[in-house]
Formats: C-alpha cells, structure tokens, sequence
C-alpha cells in the first residue's frame, strides 16, 4: 500500500476522495436535516443532461454541467418554495427528463461516446491535478457560504415558519442550499460518480444525526466518516481490484448495517437490564 | 359597566379588514374585521378546522389573504413580525434534529443577532435567562428530541419570549400541559401581560383563565367579544349543535353554563353576553 501512495494518480484520488468526503458530509447533512434527500437525488441524476450538452454542442464539460446543475436546481427551487401539492412527483419528472436529455444528447453526438457508467460510478483514479485544484476551491466555496449563514441556515432547517416570523430570508436561503447541493453534486460527480454522491450525502450524515447534539457537530463527524469510508474502500479498491465508487459505497452500507445492529443490541440490553 | 377592557385608548396591535382567506378554494375564513387593542389579553376559540390556526398565520404575514388588508403593530406583518414572538402548535416531528434546547431558545434571535455563525455572550444570557422563565434553565444542554411533550412547548415558548416581543402569539399552548402545568403557565402569560398583548388559540374552551381580557370566536367568521365573557347562545352561533362547549371557567369562582337547548333562558352572570 505504501510504494501506491507514491503514484501520483494515487494521490489525486485519495485528495480528490477526502474533498468529495467533506463536500458531501456539510452538504449532505443539511440534505438530510432539512429531509430534501429526494430533491438531491433529482439534481443529481437530472445532472446528467449538462453532460450532454456538453458533449453535443462541443461545449467544456465542467462549466456546462455547473450551470446546467444550477439550472435544474433552482427550478427545483422555484417549484419547491411553497411546499405544496405534489412536489415529490414534479422532481421525478425533472429527475427522468434531466437524464434522458443527457442520454439521447449523447446518443445523437458523433464519435467518441462517454460511458454511462463512468457517470454513475465515476473512474476516481483518473482525476488530474487540475481537478483536484478546482475540487479543493468549490470545498473552500461550500465552506465558507456554509459558515457565513450557518444561523440562518439552522434556523430555516429547524423551523422554516418561526424564521419567516423573525424575518429570516427563508426563500432566498432555500435557494441557496439547493445551489449549494448542485454544487457539491457537480464537483464530485464527474470524479466519484452520482451514486456515490447520494452514499456520500445520506449515510454518514444519517448515522451520526441521532448521537450529536447540533448541525455543525453533525457536518464535522458526517465529514470525518465519509473521509474514512473513502479512503477505506479506496484501500479495498486497490488491493482487490474492484470499481472504487462502488467499493466505497459498499464500504458504507457494511458500516452502516454493522452499526445499526450494535445500537441495536445495546439499546435492547438496555431495555432489558432496566426490566431487571 | 364593569369591564375587565381598561384599554380601549390603547394603540391597535392588529387590524385586520375584510380578510378572506381561502384553500383550494374552500374558503377558510371569510370578511374578517379584527381589531385588538396593546396591552389585551385574547383568547382565540373556536373548533377544529374553524380557521384559528390560519387567522394567527395571516397576522403574522405567514398567509397572504385573497382579500383584505392586515396590519400588525401598525405595519405589514411582513415587516413587523420580527417585533412579534410565536409560539407554534406542538408538533411531533423532528424529534432526530440534532439541536440543543438553548440553542433552540437562541434561534428566537434571529432578525435581531449580527452575522456570524455564532451567537455572542450577550444572547446566550438572554436565552438562558428566558429559560428560567419557563423554568428550563436546568434542561438547557439538553437534546430537544430527548424532551417531553410539555418540555419542549415550554422551550419553545422561550424561543418566543427571548427577542422580548411586544405581542406573543401562541397556537394551543396548553396541550400536552397538565392541569397545574396550565395553571402554572397562565400565571406567567398573566404576568407577561403587564409588558405585552397576548395572544392565543385554544379549542378547549374550559380553558379561559382570569388572566383573559377578550374573547375571539373563529369559524370561518370572526367575532370580538371584549371581554372574557361567553354564552350558549354565543357558542351555540359559532360552534353549531354538537358544540363541545358546556362548561366554562372564568378564574374564581368557576361557572357552568347550561346545556344549549336550555341556553335561552340563560341570563348570563356578568355583561359580556349582552352585546
């Protein structure tokens, strides 16, 4: 393992691993918290028409499927804002008809065709310095935005008509969070694939929200845990030779099963010595 | 006439003019015209589904009425309400919110505190400080989704009185409250009274203390009733036949009204019913 760690691509996908790891822990705590895991997945998976317009019109991948991300987020916004009616049904809509704009861009352009797959899963190990510099600036983006609102952030995901009553800008802020998701979303999708985004965003984040007592507690250890399941199956990637996106989403749901049971067995051992 | 409605010189906190208010075209509310005076104390009763909930949300800018115009402390509640304190009816959900009750009480902050992630020392005071009012100061590290149901109404009603609020709304305060519970909380909103209007939303009608100035009945129409005071006849109007309102207590000595087929020969013991 020590002579791996001497390949730069090696380097590359470790770095570009613990970044998508801490993206998606700030991220993807408020996702959970604020109970949008469905509208995540939507701008994840409707993500995938900015990777055909990119490849159509000739246009550069990464600044296309920022801008279309946005795009499909902050319609998403714009049709989730007053929470009403069906609005579970309207991201499915956006969800389909996002990636099948995207498949048939890319069945309609010429030549060299991406891989489906490598969108799902993402190929880690082919991320270039260049990406990992450009990853570590949106970490720094997310960060800071993160940190900047982080009280009104908290009090919209705790109780969005007591802070419409103080005077919070709850609209403007439900804005925000869905571009902050596209942005995290974009930055780890082309590197570590979508389904690892939404493992990313939603088990770790789950795991830790019961046994810690506020969201920035939560954003902090959801990070360090996406960082361990990322470098763990990375480690597993390697040495057995498998796909590393979904390595490290096995990685999680193993963790995840392992540990529910636990706190399950403790907590009816509990129960039963209090019987006692 | 005695009237416990000493304020009648009194500025009006809220003005609403025939507001309508309707969902999916049910109509809810329907050309309400309310005035309540600084300084009252008013109770807002009325069935299940008779638009209590909403009547509170529209003054406090939450709702947008079809119709009508509201004012609240003299503005637009869009611009006001942060002079407002609110206390939501009790909701079960987000008991996995990871969230501390003092930092719940802070969030009551909001619209008043600076930028920042963090509260400063000044506000975690005032917070704790509003948890002791409520008698919570002990729970303050506490997880809100580890607290009681009357737990977490009295921290939420800390939330409210943190930003010291010229008006205090409260939806169904006494559920999930026991009887000396309540007891206990209407002598805080009493003494509350003394520096802001109160008001609050209750469907149990057993439940108007001594502390009540004004009564506010609310089925799809609104009717002020200066006054704590409350007939059959009243109650019969506004509720219909399967009212569950027979009895109720005004403080001491405590009333029983009658039945409300026998309401019309009931003669009320003080003014209220004769308007």
């Amino acid at each position: 393992m020590i002579e791996a760690l001497h390949f730069p691509f090696i380097q590359n996908a470790i770095l570009a691993g613990v970044l998508a790891a801490v993206a998606c822990g700030i991220i993807g705590s408020l996702v959970v918290v604020n109970r949008s895991v469905f509208m995540a997945g939507g701008i994840a998976h409707a993500a995938y028409g900015g990777v055909g317009i990119a490849f159509f019109f000739a246009l550069p991948p990464l600044p296309c499927i920022i801008a279309f991300s946005l795009f499909i987020a902050m319609i998403m916004a714009a049709l989730t804002v007053k929470r009403r009616g069906r609005m579970d049904t309207i991201i499915g809509v956006l969800w389909a008809v996002g990636m099948a704009t995207g498949i048939i861009l890319i069945d309609l352009t010429p030549g060299y065709n991406v891989d489906l797959m490598s969108f799902l899963f993402g190929s880690i190990l082919a991320v270039s310095s260049s990406d990992v510099h450009i990853m570590a600036g949106l970490v720094v983006v997310i960060v800071s935005v993160v940190t900047c609102f982080y009280k009104e952030l908290l009090s919209v995901s705790y109780d969005r008509e007591f802070s419409q009553v103080r005077g919070v800008p709850v609209v403007p802020l439900h804005f925000l969070v869905l571009a902050l998701v596209a942005i995290a979303v974009v930055m780890t999708i082309r590197l570590v694939g979508l389904i690892l985004v939404m493992a990313l965003f939603t088990i770790a984040p789950y795991l830790v929200e019961r046994y810690v007592s506020s969201l920035v507690r939560m954003m902090i250890w959801a990070s360090l845990l996406n960082i361990f399941f990322v470098l763990f199956g990375l480690w597993l990637s390697w040495r057995f030779d498998l796909t590393s996106g979904a390595t490290i989403i096995l990685t999680a749901a193993v963790f995840f099963v392992v540990f529910e049971l636990l706190s399950w067995v403790v907590r009816s051992t509990k129960i039963g010595s209090v019987r006692r | 006439m005695k009237s416990q409605n000493t304020n009648n010189q009194q500025p009006p906190v809220i003005e609403l003019e025939d507001v309508c208010f309707s969902f999916n075209q049910a109509p809810v509310l329907v050309d309400v015209n309310l005035t309540v005076k600084r300084g009252d104390f008013v109770a807002i009763i009325g069935p299940n589904g008779g638009g209590k909930t909403t009547l509170v949300k529209i003054i406090l800018g939450l709702l947008k009425p079809q119709k009508g115009t509201v004012r609240l402390l003299g503005g637009a509640p869009q611009k006001t309400s942060k002079r407002a304190g609110y206390m939501p009816q009790y909701a079960t959900g987000e008991k996995d919110f990871p969230i501390r009750v003092i930092d719940t009480v802070l969030l009551g902050l909001m619209g008043v505190t600076g930028c920042g992630p963090f509260f400063n020392r000044q506000e975690i005071v005032k917070a704790e400080k509003a948890l002791e009012l409520v008698g919570m100061e002990g729970l303050k590290g506490q997880r809100v989704g580890d607290l009681s149901g009357g737990q977490l109404q009295r921290t939420l009603l800390a939330r409210a009185l943190v930003s010291e609020p010229e008006i205090l709304f409260l939806d169904e305060p006494m559920a999930n409250i026991d009887v000396g519970g309540q007891v206990k909380l209407f002598d805080l909103l009493g003494k509350l009274n003394e520096k802001m209007t109160i008001v609050f939303v209750t469907h149990d009608v057993g439940l108007l203390s001594r502390y009540v100035k004004s009564v506010v009945c609310v089925n799809q129409n609104v009717f002020f009733h200066p006054g704590a005071e409350l007939t059959p006849e009243m109650a019969t109007m506004m509720m219909g036949e399967e009212c569950p309102m027979e009895l109720i207590a005004h403080g001491m000595p405590h009333r029983v009204l009658g039945r409300h087929g026998e309401g019309k020969g009931h003669k009320p013991m003080r003014d209220g019913g004769k308007r």
